[in-house]
């Protein structure tokens, strides 16, 4: 590897034109080119390498280990106990339920909401890009300050509780309590990454022909048909990318636990990601915390699989 | 010069002025007021939050909670003070914090779109060998959430070597390095400038063989100088998560001197601080980035529009 990057970047740096005949010179050039080729390439290369494809290889390996974070003993190979492990501890069964149930919520809430904004703000009346720009700076601000904002709303004397008192609403203790602390969650966090997907939404919908809304309406649809055959069926990839950006980003979850409630009350909140971080980092069992990331990483790989072969039968349909 | 306007053009078509085509008819008045209304509704509570926020850092806890049953909790009367804002410095080494969050950024976006651009100019424009393979890969892991790999990763970055200026030591954390090398290479900033590259007109860089420049050159000044779009959309989609990084500093970073922003605003709340400062700090780290996404508006949503459009 050394040698090849050594030569390569001398190559690079004295890039002059070739010599000899032209046959010859083409044969060398070709040659020369690959040199440079991985020269360039290789930086990232590198990077990709250690950074990315051997982590993902270590959480597959490690998660059969008893691998601890800090320890003068490296790990021992022991099988699926660590699976037998996660499989009994119910915080593990948990935090699997409170994600699931967190990305069936999102996913289609935050596209359905989106795509709706998205709707509303599809035009050229005045006053527009005010209204896009507002609904979407909650996107650019961090969601550790989000989490932390709402963590203050959500206080049981705080904003959302006062405001609701005014129209005779008395509130819950949103956090403490745990039948509301993950729905406190959802809703926060449908607000925060709104804005991402209105914007992916519009994109989709501006590459819709005006014509086809033309020819529709000369042809007396309602609008709600103009929705559904002309609209719906033009954003089929622009569905695709955001169903799928939505679940992984969901199954994800962790700053806004770690910022509001730590997991609790009751577990009620605790998440895959935030139970890796516990048991990898907190408790330094790194081989058990590999097995939940697989199992994450396993789901990932379900879903990605499942939109695939949905997306895969519709084409095959047309 | 057309065909690389056209390509100009493709990433940076879609911006927040609306430039298509009204398309609707125009409705009856009710409506339209309708759709305003709701409009409106949906600015309030989008828009309510973070002003409750600014307005707060200026205001002493006791009068924070005293406004809140009206309209004055969401503005700048009464009791105003930069005591907050004075705690935030005073209680933790903020000016650290931000310092070493714009380091670790700015350097993580600068490698990042050197390194990124250079790889996806071999992939598009030379004969890489294995070039196909690769760009599987590349797709592949697109789909791997980093939160898949981050406690593996941990494990990882504490076994290898660190040279800490004078000798190797294992294990890279508590340092700056472990908060930027990981996130230098970028699969999708390597995707996003292979296809904009692809998009350039191969006839530019045969010109320049022609004329004798080398592919390092070709890269340098004619390929990269045209990849404006690509170059603005890349530093973006990177910068927003390398200011926002919160998981991984998390785990790796112990010292104040190499803490970011993110990370130690959950150490400042720890200290049991008033609301009013934690609102001040949230403001200050919050105020750079909005500042920025106004002044590049067009460029922040026509890159999360092209994110969109190539899945």
């Amino acid at each position: 590897m050394t040698s090849v990057a050594h030569s390569a970047g001398t190559a690079a740096q004295r890039p002059g034109p070739d010599t000899g005949t032209v046959r010859h010179g083409k044969m060398r050039g070709q040659g020369k080119e690959k040199v440079v080729a991985v020269a360039m390439f290789l930086p990232a290369a590198i990077l990709i390498l250690a950074f990315l494809i051997i982590p993902i290889i270590l959480t597959f390996v490690l998660a059969f280990t008893n691998t601890r974070l800090v320890s003068p003993e490296p790990g021992t190979f022991i099988g699926l106990t660590n699976f037998e492990n996660l499989f009994t501890d119910s915080t593990f069964w948990a935090s699997l339920r409170n994600t699931i149930i967190f990305t069936i919520v999102i996913v289609p809430v935050q596209s359905a909401v989106a795509l709706g904004v998205a709707l509303l703000v599809n035009s050229k009346v005045r006053g527009t890009t005010f209204f896009r720009t507002i609904y979407f700076l909650p996107v650019v601000t961090s969601i550790i300050v989000v989490s932390m904002l709402w963590l203050f709303m959500y206080q049981k004397n705080g904003l959302i509780n006062v405001l609701l008192a005014k129209i005779g609403i008395q509130g819950p203790d949103w956090l403490g309590d745990p039948h509301w602390a993950l729905f406190a969650i959802i809703v926060m966090s449908i607000w925060q990454a709104m804005g991402f997907h209105m914007i992916v939404w519009l994109s989709g919908l501006q590459t819709i022909p005006g014509e086809l809304y033309e020819a529709a309406s000369l042809d007396g649809a309602t609008r709600w048909q103009q929705f559904v055959n002309v609209t719906w069926p033009g954003l089929r990839s622009t569905r695709t990318f955001i169903l799928i950006t939505i679940t992984i980003a969901a199954f994800g979850l962790f700053a806004q636990v770690n910022v509001m409630t730590q997991g609790g009350p009751l577990n009620a909140t605790t998440t895959l990601v935030y139970q890796a971080v516990y048991s990898g980092f907190r408790q330094q069992q790194t081989g058990y915390a590999a097995a939940i990331s697989m199992v994450f990483f396993v789901l990932v790989l379900i879903v990605t699989l499942i939109q695939n072969f949905l997306t895969r039968d519709k084409e095959a349909r047309r | 010069m057309t065909a690389i306007e056209a390509a100009e053009g493709r990433i940076g078509v879609i911006d927040i002025d609306g430039k298509q085509t009204n398309r609707r008819r125009r409705r009856g008045g009710w409506a339209a007021t309708v759709l305003l209304i709701v409009k409106i509704l949906l600015a309030l509570i989008f828009g309510l939050p973070l002003v409750f926020m600014i307005v707060s850092s200026f205001k002493p806890d006791l009068q924070i909670f005293a406004d809140l049953g009206g309209p004055q909790a969401f503005l700048p009367v009464g009791d105003l003070t930069l005591d907050n804002y004075l705690g935030v410095f005073e209680r933790v080494p903020f000016a650290q914090f931000l310092l070493n969050s714009i380091l670790i950024s700015v350097v993580t976006v600068g490698l990042g779109l050197i390194v990124n651009s250079m790889a996806a100019f071999a992939m598009s424009r030379m004969r890489l060998p294995g070039r196909r393979v690769i760009l599987a890969v590349i797709l592949a892991t697109l789909i791997v959430p980093f939160e898949v790999m981050a406690l593996p990763m941990l494990w990882w970055v504490n076994q290898l070597p660190y040279f800490d200026g004078s000798q190797f030591v294992q294990g890279w954390l508590d340092t700056y390095t472990v908060q930027i090398v990981p996130f230098i290479a970028n699969a999708f900033s390597i995707f996003l400038f292979y296809q904009y590259f692809d998009s350039i007109p191969k006839e530019l860089d045969e010109a320049a063989r022609v004329d004798g420049a080398g592919w390092f050159r070709i890269y340098r000044q004619v390929i990269m100088p045209l990849a404006g779009p690509a170059v603005a959309t890349a530093a973006i989609l990177t910068f927003l998560p390398a200011w926002n990084q919160y998981l991984w500093p998390l785990m790796v970073t112990q010292s104040e001197s190499v803490r970011p922003v993110m990370v130690g605003i959950d150490y400042f709340k720890q200290l049991n601080v008033s609301w009013g400062q934690i609102m001040a700090y949230a403001t200050i780290i919050t105020i750079p980035v909005l500042a920025l996404f106004i002044a590049f508006q067009r460029a922040f949503v026509s890159s999360i529009a092209s994110s969109g459009v190539k899945g």
